[in-house]
């Protein structure tokens, strides 16, 4: 059944949904990313949000117009023109007083979402708002998608994506430096805006498939997600487009597979399955390897440590260190060294001394900031460097030549 | 015209064309945080090829100075020319040098995107970047002795390190008016040394370099010209004649002991 929906032989629908949600979850991922790296995520929330009462009331005035009040394309208008008065209010709040942004985004947000859920109740009781089905945009509902609403979702998404990608250098700039940007003649208020704009059209075009309240996770989880996996920014926005991608598509194929199954729900878990995988398993900035690279680094000092204390013929007390430096073969279980342990030792304690000298000196002064207690000084100095810096310590002495 | 008028016709010549041929000429600038003005109607006239340091006490707006004659932030009053043009026309002259500590260091990019960020005027929006920018920037990292850091993460550098890259930066937009913000704070010695090293290139090719300085012990070593400031303007001139101990205690008040001041290597005044 899966495998069917996968390679869209499970009719008509399920295919345009799968489509439609591979490209929503490309423009929501590479859109989001932008935002993300301007650490304005949470405006997203206050978008979806502010969506609502325009959906209800462009549904009111398509019916008293006498048309049909769920035109996709009429509830994608109100609910764009509600975000943007939701948007300007975030930005004047933010601006004529002196809350800051995430008061400003949690009060619109809920005003804006309480004003529609009335406006919907309200609707709820017309006439002819029995089978509106209105609630399907809040957590999406593809199950009736015609084949015109799939084309307004992949034109949007398409246009959307293109956008981005003209004005990705502008953003990149805003977010990583928006004085140095104003410095060279970027409106940053301006790429904002647009940026905000951008994140809007992508709401608009998701509220179909997975609904105003999920479209933040599509937006957020896979720049997030992308950002385990590379430290380049062009990159987390191609990583995120194939993340939301994939998750849009894989998402939509298992909803169809089973009769039940919300397909936005389903695509948001399946991108957070992708997000648990990165966050785990990422090879730089993964949990996993924080913690290796942690227990690699601690193992270091303590064997450091422990050396020194032997060629100082100190005791070694804590019970980690013995036992690191008997694994190393460097010490024997009662702390005692063996013959490896005490070579080991005196070369740690001359590197110290090396060091010191290092620090004295002006000419080494770039390699002296390297200096971390830990590295072997061969990796930072040539042997000619090494051998001036030991004419200040000194060979032994009274020996006869 | 009356003699009266003359002479003040004259005056106001002489004023246009000191305007005129500076890099950087401020007049009547106010700059407030709320009801409290940080920069109070400054005037400011930049030497052309010179190396100016602004300096005074902490909270004096120097930094505020810099980023208002930038445009960076709104002032509430006054004007900015750069070569008797306004501000806006000649963007692509200025380079700016913010101070490190205003950034996300963890922000996704290597040493060599972010001087590639140098380049946005010349490359505009969507302009692909070849070879021959990429050759461009290493050579801005080289000069400021980056050049082996050029694919590294952005978070691995050191303080000084990454304030050579954002000098790096300002290199590649190739200006002829450079204005750093604080460019030797924490710093380490191999680091001041490079950026002088190059301040100093910028000034011999002709370039004007303005920066806020903290150091009142390099002054004379690094700048030839000195604008004091404390919210008011102070005086600004050439260090030999305005790097005082008249005009640092006028700047700095109690702030700067009689025995700091001794120890200074002063301008004749």
């Amino acid at each position: 059944m899966l495998f069917d929906a996968l390679t869209l032989q499970l009719g008509y629908n399920a295919t345009l949904v799968a489509l439609g949600s591979a490209l929503l979850g490309i423009s929501a991922g590479v859109t989001g990313t932008f935002l993300f790296l301007r650490k304005r995520a949470l405006v997203a929330d206050a978008i979806s949000h502010a969506t609502l009462p325009g959906v209800g009331l462009a549904f009111i005035v398509m019916v008293s117009l006498g048309g049909d009040g769920r035109n996709l394309a009429g509830l994608m208008l109100g609910s764009a023109v509600s975000a943007w008065a939701g948007l300007l209010a975030v930005q004047a709040i933010t601006r004529r007083t002196r809350l800051a942004e995430d008061a400003a985004i949690g009060a619109v947000l809920s005003v804006f979402f309480g004003a529609g859920v009335v406006l919907l109740t309200v609707i709820q009781n017309m006439s002819s708002g029995r089978q509106a089905g209105l609630d399907g945009l809040l957590l999406g509902s593809t199950a009736g998608m015609l084949f015109q609403d799939a084309m307004i979702i992949a034109g949007g998404g398409a246009i959307t994506l293109a956008l981005v990608l003209l004005l990705r250098r502008a953003m990149t700039l805003v977010a990583f430096d928006a004085e140095y940007a104003r410095s060279i003649g970027i409106n940053t208020d301006r790429i904002d805006m647009l940026t905000m704009l951008l994140v809007m059209a992508v709401t608009v075009v998701g509220l179909k498939i997975v609904g105003l309240i999920l479209i933040v996770a599509l937006l957020i989880i896979p720049p997030v997600t992308a950002r385990f996996w590379t430290e380049r920014s062009e990159l987390v926005a191609a990583y995120a487009g194939a993340i939301g991608g994939v998750s849009g598509y894989i998402g939509a194929a298992i909803s169809a597979s089973a009769p039940s199954l919300p397909t936005g729900p389903i695509i948001v878990l399946t991108c957070f399955a992708l997000f648990i995988v990165s966050l785990f398993f990422a090879p730089e900035r993964g949990v996993l390897a924080a913690y290796l690279r942690h227990r690699r680094f601690q193992r270091r000092v303590h064997i450091r440590q422990g050396l020194l204390a032997l060629a100082q013929e100190q005791p070694v007390y804590e019970p980690l260190t013995i036992r690191l430096l008997a694994s190393e073969g460097l010490a024997r279980r009662d702390g005692v060294p063996t013959e490896a342990g005490r070579a080991r030792a005196a070369k740690a304690l001359r590197d110290e001394h090396r060091w010191h000298v290092v620090h004295s000196l002006p000419d080494y002064e770039a390699v002296s900031s390297l200096y971390d207690g830990l590295r072997d000084i061969e990796t930072v100095l040539t042997a000619d460097q090494i051998a001036e810096i030991d004419t200040h310590i000194g060979g032994p002495k009274g020996v006869p030549a | 015209m009356t003699h009266l008028e003359l002479a003040a016709d004259h005056g106001h010549r002489v004023a246009q064309e000191r305007l005129e041929a500076s890099p950087l000429a401020i007049r009547g600038l106010t700059v407030s945080y709320g009801e409290k003005p940080a920069v109070f109607s400054v005037d400011a006239t930049i030497e052309d090829g010179s190396m100016t340091a602004i300096i005074g006490p902490n909270g004096a707006g120097k930094s505020t100075l810099l980023k208002a004659a930038l445009g960076v932030i709104k002032p509430l009053s006054g004007t900015v020319t750069v070569h008797g043009k306004p501000l806006e026309s000649a963007r692509g002259r200025i380079a700016y040098v913010p101070q490190r500590a205003s950034i996300d260091w963890d922000f996704p990019a290597r040493v060599i995107d972010v001087v590639l960020m140098g380049l946005y005027r010349e490359l505009g929006m969507i302009a692909r970047v070849t070879g021959a920018h990429r050759r461009k920037a290493l050579d801005c990292l080289e000069r400021v002795g980056m050049g082996d850091f050029a694919h590294r993460q952005i978070g691995q550098l050191s303080g000084g390190q990454q304030q050579r890259v954002f000098l790096a930066r300002a290199l590649a937009q190739d200006a002829d008016l450079y204005l750093l913000d604080e460019p030797f704070a924490g710093v380490d010695a191999a680091t001041e040394k490079a950026i002088i090293d190059v301040l100093k290139a910028l000034k011999a090719q002709g370039r004007t370099v303005v920066a806020v300085h903290h150091d009142l012990a390099t002054i004379t070593d690094y700048f030839d010209h000195v604008f004091l400031i404390n919210v008011r303007k102070v005086a600004e001139g050439p260090v030999a004649t305005t790097f005082t101990a008249e005009t640092l205690q006028k700047a700095y008040g109690g702030r700067l002991a009689t025995t700091q001041i001794d120890d200074l290597e002063l301008g004749a005044g």
